[in-house]
């Protein structure tokens, strides 16, 4: 942060936009930090793209018009009229990935969203209220730590079907006790700050200490992990995909399943692998930028 | 004279630390103090002052705290209050201010909603009339062009600026009592003087009582009409300022004037106090203050000596001494 004259202090104090600056400084790091330049640059593109996917998209992506043109032995590759190229089943690929990007992203945001959400919540209530609350909650959120998050996607894959809501739970469910655990760990350190002292020794009462000095106060951490913890998302989403347990509809494009219908064709058509792995990579990529930048504005040891 | 306000009365608190050990925070303090009067709590770390202060407002940890004897605040018993009767009595009829300006204010909100958090809370009025009244108390505190600081969040206030802050929640809803626990301590010499110009204002214009709480004579000699001086968990001495400056007669109090430099040049070196404060954990027979003391006697290794009024003096004063200084004996002699 540059050294302000005394009277653009003084005139920083009286602009009530500024004085609203917590959020704004914080704000303000982000849009300095070439990273988070980068990774929302991609975050944006990629957004972009799964929103108005029907207009970007040349073609279909579950026309197969042009199977005549696949044969075991060959695959067409990019050309004018298809700039990926085909996939195994004669269908569009660059139209595929513009559509799979809606698939990806969705499931990401949503799980994480979910996640974080519902952990927010218990950790909420595990910190707030303590003593056997917390105990009981803690203990919940070890027994969700201890069960491995593949198995836990199988069993939700087999209960409620093949779809791309078990992707979602199996990503979301992990995140809960991450979350729980990190809510709360903070709130307990700020619950010893004197700001929380000072507050009760004017009469401010429990739910407001809570909702209103301690929370707000607990909150950065939880961002930072969101963020970063969005790009892990996509990846898991999209492994869960490739394994298998994604939509049941063979013709619904996500990029972990079309990078699995590919591995028997590797030494065919190389530009099936590459083009969703590519994408898949630069998406995480890019959140993971714009997630470290977040921290890094968040985190007062870093502050410039 | 009036009734007094506050009566502190053999108030006792213990933590209990691993090993199933305790330690006696607080041993035995009595102290009243009356509306529109000071009252002084002085002594180093770890004396126990801090504790005594929590304690008053109910702050103190439920866990691993015992606390026993008596605080009455206008008749009413604190100690051992629900916790929902404690939040009525905190900000409202006594409140708190604290010695770090820097942290004891919450970053994430601006001053004015702080400030408007505890008149809403207390007063029951309406957000403008609230916001009004917010504005009227940091101009009282002496802030500049209040309406715009309502806005700032505690970052963009100087340290002083933020330590009237905290007066002015404090004096959200004309409290009775205000403990001022080291107000000054973290503020630099010209502000230091301020804020204790200010804390005598509001004594003087809303007969508040306050209990200041300082490791610093100076500020006690400012303030203070009365005094009381902690060792260990006990008051060893209380009297009057003047009295008190005038004519110490316990060899602690002594020790503290002794290590504070004068500004008449009526003293050389400063003389420290030597060793350090008692481990209240290994609380022995005797005066705690016994193995610093440099007129130490077996008859102080014996049995702790009682607070009593002060042998051979005409002014009130308490002392728990068993050979104090005799009166009107110069602090600063035999050098």
């Amino acid at each position: 942060m540059s050294v302000l004259t005394r009277r653009q202090r003084a005139e920083q104090l009286n602009d009530p936009d500024v004085a609203n600056s917590l959020t704004r400084e914080a704000w303000r790091r982000i849009r300095q930090n070439p990273l988070a330049i980068v990774g929302g640059t991609i975050i944006v593109f990629f957004v972009l793209i799964a929103v108005f996917a029907p207009v970007l998209a040349p073609f279909n992506p579950r026309s197969n018009a042009w199977f005549d043109q696949i044969r075991p032995t060959s695959i067409p590759g990019p050309s004018r009229d298809h700039w990926f190229g085909l996939d195994e089943g004669g269908r569009d690929e660059l139209s595929r990935l513009i559509f799979g990007a809606r698939a990806s992203l969705m499931i990401g945001v949503l799980s994480l969203g979910i996640g974080a959400i519902a952990g927010a919540f218990f950790g909420l209530v595990a910190g707030a209220f303590g003593g056997w609350v917390d105990s009981l909650i803690m203990r919940l959120t070890d027994i969700l730590l201890a069960v491995p998050s593949l198995l836990l996607a199988l069993s939700v894959a087999a209960v409620i079907g093949q779809s791309q809501t078990a992707i979602v739970v199996a990503v979301a469910v992990p995140n809960i006790p991450l979350f729980a655990r990190m809510l709360r760990s903070s709130m307990l350190g700020e619950r010893q700050k004197d700001y929380v002292t000072s507050a009760t020794s004017v009469g401010v009462r429990r739910r407001s200490l809570v909702m209103r000095h301690v929370v707000p106060n607990s909150l950065a951490p939880m961002l930072v992990q969101a963020s970063l913890a969005l790009s892990t998302a996509i990846i898991d989403a999209a492994a869960l995909s490739f394994l298998g347990l994604g939509s049941a509809d063979p013709g619904v494009p996500e990029w972990g399943r079309m990078l699995a219908n590919t591995t028997r064709l590797l030494n065919v058509a190389p530009h099936l692998a590459i083009f969703p792995g590519v994408a898949i990579l630069i998406t995480a990529l890019g959140f993971n930028l714009f997630g470290e930048a977040v921290r890094e504005a968040l985190d007062p040891k870093l502050r410039r | 004279m009036s009734e007094p306000l506050l009566v502190v009365d053999d108030l006792h608190v213990t933590f209990q630390i691993h090993g199933g050990r305790a330690v006696r925070a607080v041993d035995g303090v009595s102290f009243a103090v009356r509306a529109g009067e000071t009252v002084g709590i002085v002594g180093e770390s770890g004396s126990g002052k801090s504790v005594t202060a929590l304690a008053i407002l109910g702050l103190l940890p439920s866990r691993g705290v015992t606390t026993s004897g008596s605080i009455l605040l206008n008749g009413q018993q604190l100690l051992g209050a629900s916790e929902h009767d404690m939040q009525d009595v905190r900000g409202r009829r006594a409140a708190m201010v604290f010695q770090d300006p820097m942290t004891s204010l919450n970053p994430v909100l601006t001053v004015g909603r702080q400030l408007t958090e505890t008149i809403t809370r207390h007063l029951g009025v309406k957000r403008d009339a609230a916001r009004d009244r917010a504005a009227e108390l940091l101009d009282r505190v002496g802030i500049p062009e209040p309406r715009q600081r309502l806005k700032n969040y505690p970052h963009q206030l100087s340290g002083g600026m933020r330590q009237r802050v905290m007066i002015a929640i404090a004096l959200a809803s004309d409290p009775a009592l205000i403990i001022a626990d080291e107000p000054t301590t973290a503020l630099d010499v010209t502000i230091q003087a301020q804020v204790l110009e200010l804390l005598r204002e509001v004594v003087r214009e809303s007969n508040t009582a306050l209990v200041m709480i300082t490791h610093d004579l100076g500020v006690i000699a400012g303030i203070c009409e009365s005094v009381n001086v902690m060792y260990s968990g006990r008051i060893v001495e209380s009297n009057e300022r003047h009295h008190l400056f005038a004519s110490p007669r316990h060899h602690y109090t002594r020790g503290l004037l002794a290590s504070v430099p004068r500004l008449d040049g009526a003293q050389g070196r400063l003389v420290p106090i030597p060793g350090s404060p008692s481990d209240v954990i290994a609380w022995s027979e005797g005066c705690a203050f016994a193995p610093r003391c440099p007129a130490v006697s077996d008859a102080c290794r014996g049995q702790a000596p009682e607070l009593t009024i002060s042998p051979d003096d005409d002014n009130n004063g308490t002392l728990r001494c068993v050979q104090p200084a005799p009166v009107g004996m110069p602090v600063w002699s035999g050098r």
